[in-house]
Order: structure tokens, then C-alpha cells, then sequence
């Protein structure tokens, strides 16, 4: 039977939690990011310029925006008579059962019967929610002159942060020894991205196996620790380029900050390795007469009139006369009123917001006051507007603060909104 | 509603009076607005009226264009039914020559016209910049009985000058009484925009007549030719529309888009003007940069100041560059130092530190293509 050699499945199917409202109506991989792009975009970019093309995509998780940003995978060169990108649902089975996926793991032993259909020699196991550039033709290369059955890609992180990832012991080689989830006192500062491939026969045996031992089969858990136990060759793939785990607020903001520096750590403007983004073609960029725009990225569509300074805009978002928006992540369709100031705000889609409101300058005595509703989400002094939100004329909102939904003045103590207070509506879409 | 039009885009001859903008590319694959190529304008206007079988027929200097047509995808013609297709001229058993005109150009590709079953066809020229929407074009051809309709413009109150256009007499029910083709004076501000509905199985006929009598243009030969026998209707369109036929209205074409009504009507209501996408990331304006009263376009890093100009994808200019009233294309590199003013810079033109492009407002100066300066 001919196969592809190899193929990729890139698990989508996951919240988010911490990025708070962000991800409410939509998966993590679908958040957008430095301006036009979402999240998702990455890997599958990554994908089509190393010469994959076949991708499942595992949703699980709200997945309608996801979905509707694949299509069918034409703005990737992914739309192919055979393969492409195919979006893998959990689905009913023919005994009548049917689960939904309860680990990265088990979504993918779920889909057996889609990698099989391929004969893959390897499955470039992928998350949806980094932002990178690889190329895994290098890291497939890797795995084959090391004879290995596993590869995992890692990138060292600083010692006193490893305890966080989970961590590779890995001999001068580059032999995997041991896998360690969160170790309090890592030996190594190694972390795994969540980047595996596998020889597919042996990934084949180990999900069916650790799915009859777990409820919740995952990869760094279970499928790692299984294939070591069964003595299997497993190689650590060093990575030393620009990789980002966006997913707090907190890392989310400063990683699309990264991107206004005038030379940026990660460059999305090299003619190789270019990413690729589902945008239905959108007019130019304008700047008005008294417009006064620096250290930003402005997307398609934008239409600018008042200051924008040290921040990303997405598509089609308009900003007007004497309206200020500084340090902020301003995504598509928004549209910030006449004398209104953004500060240090992430405003998701479709967010109209009046005139003369301030939003992310202090409000109330306690400046350091961290969110009423979710302290360990909002912390760090970022506002953050969900998505279609409205919010009134002439009011202000502080720091840490979260608004949502269609507002009215009378939703604000006298036009004020305190740091760290919320205001939570019915959300009009 | 089953569309009963197929398209023609019709992209027309050398221009001289494009000068260096047109040795190398067709008039329709002008680089317009930023981000659009003029072609793109007629095609959107055809998809988004629902007409999803389109020819393009191109002689002259088609590699860009081709290039630009490349997919049907952006417009969504991609179909099983229907699609894109860009006719050049090609040698047969019994033809070898290159189009000897309008009507021959769609003669020599009689074929598509035959082997379609629609009813109707809308010709459209492939150079102008506007937004139409034909679904109406037709139904008022078909409301008025007309063997041929043509989409004209009254230009009263403006400074087009009707003598470069094809100029029409209407009686009082808009019926065409006279056509004349760019003539040398005229009393008329009716000029015809090049858009015509014309039944299918006429046009066959009427073009199989012509070129057994030589007549090889679309207007002299065949329009004009059978104004008096034929009901020709105009439909009067009062929207914006240029047609790109000279230097200064290609330049202030451009500078058109600065406008927020033309911005409003052409590209920021639906339906929407579509384009070849370059998956380029945001335009980029560094911390030294300025821009007033400009479009930018994706993919360009800007750190000099510009104004009141139009900049196009991938343009890169450096600290203390000032780029004034000028059309800059993609690609285009200003170093340090630089003064760009009333200049159009083709693609990929380099202007090195400290140098100095100056036109004069109303003669703007034109550096051809990969130009180092």
C-alpha cells in the first residue's frame, strides 16, 4: 500500500482557560494574534513549508471559528485531492458509543482509522497554540539518522522556570533517559514544546495500550513515559529559535509586544518561511491627516485618524479623531470612539467602544488591585474587552479590569469602573 | 437568481500615453489603491453580480497579468461550472495572427461563446476603477427591450474630456440616437464607460458579419456601425468610475483613494473589491516613522515620513526619508535621506541614501521598474 511518509496531526481541541474571556466562544488555536494571524496559523504554516501536506486537526472545544478559519485549508496550499487538512471531531462510534476526547492522546487514538488510511512511516504529533517557526523536515531528518521512535523537540528554558514544563533528561547524545512533568527540582533544563514525531507503528501500539490503562491517555503523561518504559529510542530535538507559549494574558500581550520592536525578535516579514492566514482580501491601511502612528503594526482595513503608539492592530479596525490607543492589543472590527484612550488593553473582536471613554488608566485607590472575579487570570494590570462588547460614552474603566458584553452607563458607579472590577452582559453578536 | 450572463473582460491595446508604466504590464494589471490591480475592479464587479463564467482576453504584455489570474480561487470562480479563463492569441490550422482589434480578439475566441448556454453577455473593459453592480445593468436591458445596452456616464460639471471616450446622443427614453468614438468636438456629456449587454446569439452573428467585412473593433466596427439599426439603451451610472488611460489619470486615480467617500464606496462596503492575496504580515511603522494622509500597504515597514501618498505592499523606507504626493509600488526600497516628491516608483525601484526624485505637481515623474537611483 502507498503512503504518505509522513503526516501530521495537530491537536486543537483545548480551552485556553487562562486567557480568560479570550477564549470563551472560541478555542485557544483560533485566538488571533499580531495583528491578521490566529494562533493556529503557525503550525500549520510551519506544516506547508516543511513539506507536509496532510494535517488532522483535532477540535473539540468550541470549535465553529476554527473551523470556518480552516475552510478547506486553501489559504495553507492545504486544500489536496489527497490529503490536506481534515478536521477531526470526536464522533459517534459504530457500537453506538462515543466519547469525547479526554486527552491529547486518546483524540489521537480516536483517529487511528484517519492516520491509517495514510500509512504514514511518522506522525508529527503538534499543538495548536505556540508561536514559532520550524521547520520538522530538519527535526524528521534528526529522527531517522538516530534510528529513533520518538523524537521531542525542546528548548531550554531558564533554571529557575523549569519546574514548570515538563523537563527532558537527555544524555550528551541527545538520548532521551527520563521525562519528568513539573519536577520540583529539575536536572535538566530541557522542556518538551509538545512537538513529538513518532514512528507510527510504535505511537500505534502505545495509544492503543495506555488507552486501555487511562481514562485520559496523554502524551506527557502516559505515551512518553510508556514508550521509555518499553525501552524505546527516544531523542531530544534541540530548537534555538523564537518559540512562545502565549497562553496567559500575560504572555499573550507581551509576546505580540514583541513584535513592534523596530528589529523584532520573531520576523514575519522574511520572503521564506512566510505565514500563511486565512484573509479574505481586505483594502489598505489608511492614516489620516492628523494621524500619529508609531511602534505599530496596522493590519488590512484599518482605518486611523487619532494616535496609535506601541501596538498591534487586526483588520478593518477604526480609530478616531483624538482618540489615543498606547500599549494595547486592538483586534479586528473594533471601533474606538472620538477622544477616547486605550491603555495597556487587549480589546477582542468586534468591540465598539464610545467616545470620550478611558479604558486601562487607574480608577479607584488601589492600583494594584488584581481582578474581583479571576485574580489568577488578570493580574498584571492588562483590561481586557470580549469580543462584540459596547461600551457607553464618557465612561472610564481601570486596571485588571474585564468588560463583556453590550453595557450601558448605568452599568458604571458614576461612570466609573474601578481596578479591578468587572462588568459581565449579555453579549449581542 | 440563475445567472443568464457570461463575462468578457476586455484588457485592451498598448497605451502610449502610460508611457513606462505600460512596457511592462497591460493597462489592466496597473497596480492600484495599495493593495489592487485595476483588472481586479471589472472581475469583482462580475463575480459579485453573480456571473461566474468570465473570459479575460489579453494580447499585449500579459505575463503579469496572467500571473495575477493565476487562480480563480480569490474570486471564487474556481466552479466545476463555469470560471475564469484568459484567452491570449494562439495559432491554429487556419489563423495565426495576433488580434487585429477588439471584436477579432473575441472572435478568434468565438469558441467560449458558443459552447456557453447563456443567454446574455456583459463586455466590460478591463481598465477602469469602479464598483457595479451588473444584475442591475441587466435587468434594466431587459426592462427596455434593448438589443444592446451600454452603461454610460454623464460627465457634465467634471473635467473628463469626453473627446477621449466614446461619446453618445440619447433621445428622451435613453435610447442611444448617436455614438460617436472619441470624436474631435462634441456638444454631448454622455460618454459610454466600454460595458455593454448584448444577447449572446447577436453577438455571434454580429461579430461572424464583421470580420467577413473587416471590421475588427468592438465600437467602430460593430457599435457604432449598427447604432441606427439596432435598439441600443444606455444605463446611466453615477457612482464613481475612472477610466485609466493616461499618466495623470492613472496618478490621480491613486490619489482618489486617499478620499474617504471613493475608500467608503469602492472597497469598504460590500460587496468587496477582491484581489490575488500575498499573505503579507501588518504594515509596520516604526517608532521614528510618520504618515499623514496616506494608504499603506501590507508587508511595508516604514521608519521616514510620508504624506499624502499612496504605498503599496513590501516598500521599506529608512530613517529621515520623505516621500510627498507620490504613487511608491511594492517593493520599492528609500534609503536614508531620500526625497521622493510627486513621483511614481514602479516596482522594486531603489532609491539610494541622500538622493533626490522630483516631479512637479500635475507631471509627476515616472521611474521604471527595478530602477536603482
Amino acid at each position: 500500500m502507498r503512503g504518505k511518509e509522513i503526516i501530521a496531526m495537530l491537536l486543537a481541541g483545548g480551552q485556553g482557560s487562562r486567557l480568560g474571556i479570550l477564549t470563551k466562544t472560541k478555542a485557544k488555536p483560533a485566538v488571533s494574534y499580531g495583528g491578521k494571524f490566529r494562533m493556529i496559523d503557525f503550525p500549520l504554516s510551519n506544516c506547508i513549508n516543511s513539506g507536509i501536506d496532510t494535517v488532522g486537526v483535532l477540535t473539540q472545544y468550541q470549535p465553529l471559528l476554527l473551523n470556518k478559519h480552516i475552510g478547506n485549508g486553501v489559504p495553507w496550499d492545504l486544500d489536496r485531492t489527497s490529503g490536506g487538512t481534515a478536521i477531526l471531531q470526536p464522533h459517534q462510534k459504530n457500537d453506538n458509543t462515543g466519547d469525547w476526547y479526554s486527552g491529547s492522546a486518546n483524540a489521537v487514538c480516536q483517529n487511528i482509522n484517519f492516520i491509517d488510511e495514510y500509512n504514514p512511516e511518522y506522525v508529527l504529533v503538534l499543538g495548536g497554540d505556540h508561536i514559532y517557526k520550524m521547520d520538522y523536515s530538519l527535526m524528521l531528518d534528526a529522527h531517522k539518522q538516530n534510528n529513533a521512535d520518538a523524537t521531542i523537540a525542546v528548548i531550554e528554558v531558564p533554571w529557575d522556570e523549569a519546574s514548570r514544563y515538563g523537563i527532558m533528561n537527555a544524555d550528551e547524545s541527545g538520548r532521551v533517559t527520563a521525562f519528568v512533568e513539573k519536577p520540583k527540582e529539575p536536572v535538566s533544563n530541557l522542556a518538551s514544546m509538545g512537538i513529538y514525531i513518532f514512528t507510527w507503528k510504535y505511537l500505534r501500539e502505545a495509544l492503543i495500550e495506555s488507552d486501555k490503562l487511562h481514562t485520559d491517555s496523554d502524551f506527557g503523561k502516559h505515551i512518553i513515559p510508556l514508550l521509555l518504559e518499553g525501552g524505546k529510542t527516544m531523542f531530544a530535538y534541540k530548537f534555538t529559535d523564537y518559540w512562545r507559549d502565549v497562553g496567559t494574558i500575560d504572555s499573550y500581550f507581551e509576546s505580540n509586544m514583541e513584535l513592534i520592536a523596530t528589529v523584532p525578535l520573531f520576523n514575519l516579514y522574511e520572503e521564506h518561511k512566510r505565514i500563511y492566514t486565512n484573509s479574505p482580501h481586505q483594502p489598505p491601511q489608511y492614516t489620516g491627516e492628523n494621524a500619529d502612528v508609531r511602534g505599530s503594526l496596522l493590519s488590512e482595513g484599518c482605518e486611523i485618524y487619532g494616535t496609535v503608539i506601541n501596538s498591534v492592530l487586526g483588520y478593518g479596525v477604526k480609530v478616531h479623531n483624538g482618540a489615543r490607543v498606547v500599549n494595547s492589543i486592538v483586534m479586528e472590527n473594533c471601533n474606538i470612539g472620538r477622544d477616547t484612550v486605550i491603555e495597556d488593553c487587549i480589546l477582542d473582536e468586534n468591540s465598539l467602544i464610545g467616545d470620550n471613554v478611558t479604558i486601562g488608566v487607574s480608577v479607584g485607590d488601589d492600583a494594584q488591585a488584581v481582578n474581583e472575579l479571576r485574580p489568577d487570570i488578570y493580574n498584571t494590570g492588562i483590561t481586557v474587552i470580549g469580543e462584540y462588547s459596547k461600551i457607553p460614552d464618557n465612561v472610564r474603566i481601570g486596571k485588571n479590569c474585564v468588560v463583556e458584553g453590550v453595557s450601558v452607563y448605568s452599568d458604571y458607579d458614576c461612570g466609573l469602573l474601578a481596578n479591578g472590577r468587572s462588568v459581565i452582559k449579555p453579549v449581542l453578536m | 437568481m440563475k445567472m443568464k450572463a457570461i463575462g468578457i473582460v476586455l484588457t485592451g491595446g498598448n497605451n502610449e500615453r502610460l508611457g513606462d508604466l505600460t512596457s511592462v504590464r497591460a493597462a489592466s494589471a496597473l497596480p492600484m489603491g495599495s493593495c489592487y490591480r485595476v483588472i481586479d475592479f471589472p472581475i469583482s464587479n462580475m463575480a459579485n453580480s453573480g456571473i461566474n463564467k468570465i473570459a479575460v482576453i489579453t494580447q499585449y504584455n500579459s505575463r503579469s497579468l496572467h500571473d495575477h489570474l493565476s487562480s480563480e480561487k480569490w474570486w471564487d470562480l474556481g466552479r466545476k461550472h463555469g470560471g475564469l479563463f484568459v484567452f491570449t492569441p494562439f495559432q491554429s490550422n487556419d489563423n495565426n495572427l495576433w488580434y487585429r482589434g477588439t471584436a477579432d480578439s473575441i472572435y478568434q475566441n468565438i469558441a467560449f461563446l458558443k459552447r456557453s448556454k447563456e443567454e446574455l453577455v456583459v463586455i466590460a473593459s478591463g481598465n477602469c476603477v469602479y464598483k457595479m453592480d451588473f444584475k442591475k445593468l441587466i435587468e434594466h436591458h431587459m426592462e427596455k427591450g434593448a438589443d444592446i445596452t451600454i452603461a454610460a456616464k454623464n460627465i457634465a460639471g467634471t473635467d473628463i474630456n469626453p473627446c477621449e471616450f466614446g461619446v453618445l446622443t440619447l433621445d428622451e427614453n435613453g435610447i442611444v440616437a448617436d455614438f460617436e468614438e472619441k470624436p474631435f468636438e462634441t456638444e454631448s456629456r454622455i460618454i459610454s464607460m466600454g460595458i455593454y449587454v448584448i444577447s449572446r446569439l447577436l453577438l455571434i452573428e454580429l461579430l461572424e458579419k464583421a470580420i467577413a467585412d473587416d471590421r475588427f473593433e468592438l465600437v467602430t466596427g460593430i457599435l457604432i456601425h449598427y447604432r441606427k439599426k439596432y435598439r441600443m439603451s444606455a444605463f446611466m451610472f453615477d457612482g464613481y468610475w475612472s477610466a485609466i488611460n493616461s499618466v495623470d489619470a492613472y496618478y490621480n486615480t491613486n490619489m482618489d483613494f486617499l478620499r474617504h467617500d471613493v475608500r467608503k464606496t469602492l472597497v469598504h462596503t460590500f460587496p468587496h473589491i477582491e484581489s490575488k492575496p500575498k499573505d503579507e504580515p501588518p504594515a509596520k511603522f516604526n517608532h521614528h516613522s510618520e504618515s499623514r494622509n496616506c494608504l499603506v500597504g501590507s508587508g511595508t515597514i516604514l521608519n521616514g515620513k510620508v504624506v499624502n501618498s499612496v504605498i503599496f505592499r513590501k516598500v521599506f523606507t529608512w530613517e529621515n526619508s520623505y516621500i510627498n504626493n507620490s504613487i511608491i509600488m511594492e517593493g520599492c526600497q528609500i534609503a536614508s535621506g531620500c526625497v521622493v516628491e510627486h513621483a511614481i516608483l514602479d516596482k522594486d525601484v531603489m532609491v539610494t541614501a541622500g538622493r533626490h526624485v522630483c516631479g512637479t505637481p500635475g507631471k509627476p515623474v515616472i521611474v521604471r521598474k527595478e530602477t536603482v537611483i
